[in-house]
């Protein structure tokens, strides 16, 4: 309440204090409010994420690089960010397609079709893994066609990308989506008119365009697909160094009470993820003062 | 939508392709799974699908999920509402960062999630010896179960409101306040009426996640049936043992939670988009 007093004295025009942190307000509540934020902050999020470095910290360095580079780990690794890697990268040319159907075709059944992009984000993982299981497996509708052709999904590292592409697709499309809905229409006229053919307008005007919002969600994919575990571990096989990702691999450590390993594992997926949402929030500041949009 | 131009149009031939391939696409990797899950389900009919809902485990998992949900969704929201206040209603340093922060959770691993817990509360854990001297348990039962739901649908009911109240500005509530209003009412007749859709919408988000978490609950559960079972681990546990129609038939709940989810997020889209057009 005391904010109160000196809000009022500056709303009349008495010259606030120059050490002031903040614009002051009318509006009461500030102590209170962000008071209450940053402890539930520390007390849900960042006392639990630090408790994990804290323990990865109490270990040598030595332990740590035997713990990451054992050929297991490295599989694991690997297995997680190769295939979330491939997973993204089919996303970006099927969801590019979507996007340009969704966005700059009418066509009948479009809004069922753009309603069902938000399915892998609204599904739960695990249903969403038992789903794509029985369907690729080899008695499974897509799985009993896939056999006589002699591909197996189900139980191979194949298997994880299909899960993994599942749950990356929204992310592309929601984020290219509202960026190519907003481009100004009259640039593209503009080319055709100056001359341009349509493929040469497409490449010149709108892909420099819709680019920072591609690899966007690009990154958004990739990020998400790292960490996911409920929609893999069903479909997987779960072999060491064949299909066993890196979150599995940390919940069979924790599992075997080898929690050494377990939180060395997890700090570096952890760190990972920082870095990666770090360039995500570059991304966005391009895409941002490229089109004028947040992506 | 219709913005046809011919300087803008490609070939009919062009169009049909990518619209064929986006259905495509479409329809094998998001429409079929979600057939799938219905249709094992029902394989064996009505009755074996009601009697795998009502088996004694199965609605010990509903009722577990229900209590964690309701638990967790709550804290959100009013923990939400706050951050947004604080963060929309006033200037001050690092806001940006703090938004970094309150997102933190969404580029976390499920299963990091969970682990961290355990890190804290777990019988190896920093606080566990405490915990067991005084005959608490966290992991392994439901507060730890709510914990790890907490973290990842921590950011879902601030992240719907900050934007809006950001554009909706500070004008309506210092006018309140100049006309002498104390702070909840402000909130409560001024802002919330002009969020309460996107609240909605954040705690509808919010609320999905909460039923649906796997990952993070997983590594904090114990998978003890018909006690620290959610519908997601029961779904698991079923599907585990072979018993795939009752696995589908619980997942059919899950499956149409997200479908109930979905439909109202288009309805309240509807709606937020009427309201934004007015400011």
């Amino acid at each position: 309440m005391s904010d109160m007093t000196l809000d009022r004295t500056t709303l009349v025009g008495t010259a606030p204090p120059t050490a002031a942190r903040r614009q002051h307000s009318v509006i009461p509540g500030f102590g209170l409010t962000l008071g209450l934020t940053l402890l539930w902050l520390s007390l849900i999020v960042l006392i639990p994420l630090a408790a994990l470095f804290v323990k990865t910290a109490e270990l040598s360095v030595e332990q740590i690089a035997a713990i990451l580079t054992a050929q297991r780990t490295l599989n694991a690794l690997k297995i997680s960010f190769g295939l979330s890697l491939a997973a993204a990268a089919i996303n970006l040319v099927f969801g590019a397609v979507i996007v340009w159907a969704l966005v700059r075709y009418d066509f009948p059944g479009r809004r069922i079709l753009d309603g069902l992009i938000d399915i892998p984000f609204a599904l739960p993982t695990a249903v969403a893994g038992i789903a794509l299981t029985t369907l690729y497996a080899e008695n499974g509708w897509i799985g009993s066609l896939l056999a006589p052709l002699g591909i197996k999904v189900a139980f191979t590292p194949l298997g994880i990308l299909v899960a993994l592409v599942f749950i990356g697709l929204p992310f592309v499309v929601r984020t290219v989506q509202p960026v190519l809905e907003d481009l100004d229409h009259e640039l593209e006229e503009a080319a055709a008119t100056l001359g341009a053919g349509r493929w040469t307008t497409i490449r010149r005007v709108v892909l420099p365009a819709v680019l920072p919002a591609f690899l966007t969600g690009f990154a958004l994919a990739f990020a998400r697909a790292v960490g996911e575990y409920g929609s893999v571990i069903f479909i997987a096989g779960n072999l060491p160094n064949i299909s066993e990702i890196a979150p599995l691999l940390i919940v069979i450590r924790l599992e075997e009470f080898r929690y050494a390993d377990a939180t060395t594992i997890a700090a570096t997926m952890l760190v990972a993820s920082f870095i990666l949402l770090f360039i995500i929030n570059g991304l966005q500041r391009w895409s941002q003062s490229r089109t004028g949009r947040t992506a | 939508m219709s913005n046809a131009s011919p300087v803008r149009d490609e070939p009919a031939a062009v169009k049909w392709t990518v619209i064929g391939l986006a259905a495509l696409f479409i329809g094998l990797f998001i429409v079929l799974p979600l057939v799938n899950v219905f249709a094992q389900a029902f394989v064996k009919g009505w009755q074996a699908y009601l009697d795998a809902l009502v088996e004694p485990d199965a609605l010990a998992a509903i009722r577990l999920t229900l209590l964690v949900t309701a638990l967790s969704v709550t804290a959100n929201t009013v923990m939400g509402l706050v951050t947004a206040w604080a963060i929309t209603k006033f200037s001050f340093k690092g806001k940006s960062f703090l938004i970094t922060l309150i997102d933190l959770p969404f580029s976390v691993s499920p299963v990091v999630a969970g682990l961290i817990f355990v890190l804290l509360f777990g019988a190896q854990g920093y606080f566990g010896p405490w915990l067991i001297d005084n005959g608490w348990k966290i992991i392994f039962a439901w507060p730890g179960i709510t914990l790890a739901t907490v973290f990842v649908t921590f950011p879902f009911v601030a992240r719907e409101l900050i934007p809006l109240m950001q554009e909706q500005g500070t004008t309506e509530e210092e006018a309140a306040v100049t006309l002498g209003a104390g702070g909840w009412r402000v909130f409560s007749r001024v802002t919330l009426p002009n969020i309460k859709w996107a609240l909605l919408y954040g705690v509808l988000l919010c609320n999905a996640r909460a039923m649906g978490e796997f990952g993070a609950v997983s590594v904090v559960s114990g998978h003890v049936r018909g006690e620290t079972n959610t519908i997601p681990l029961q779904v698991e546990i079923l599907y585990n043992e072979y018993q795939f129609q009752a696995s589908f038939a619980v997942a059919s709940l899950l499956a149409l939670l997200a479908i109930v989810t979905l439909l109202a997020k288009t309805a309240l889209e509807a709606r937020l988009v009427s309201r934004s057009g007015r400011h």
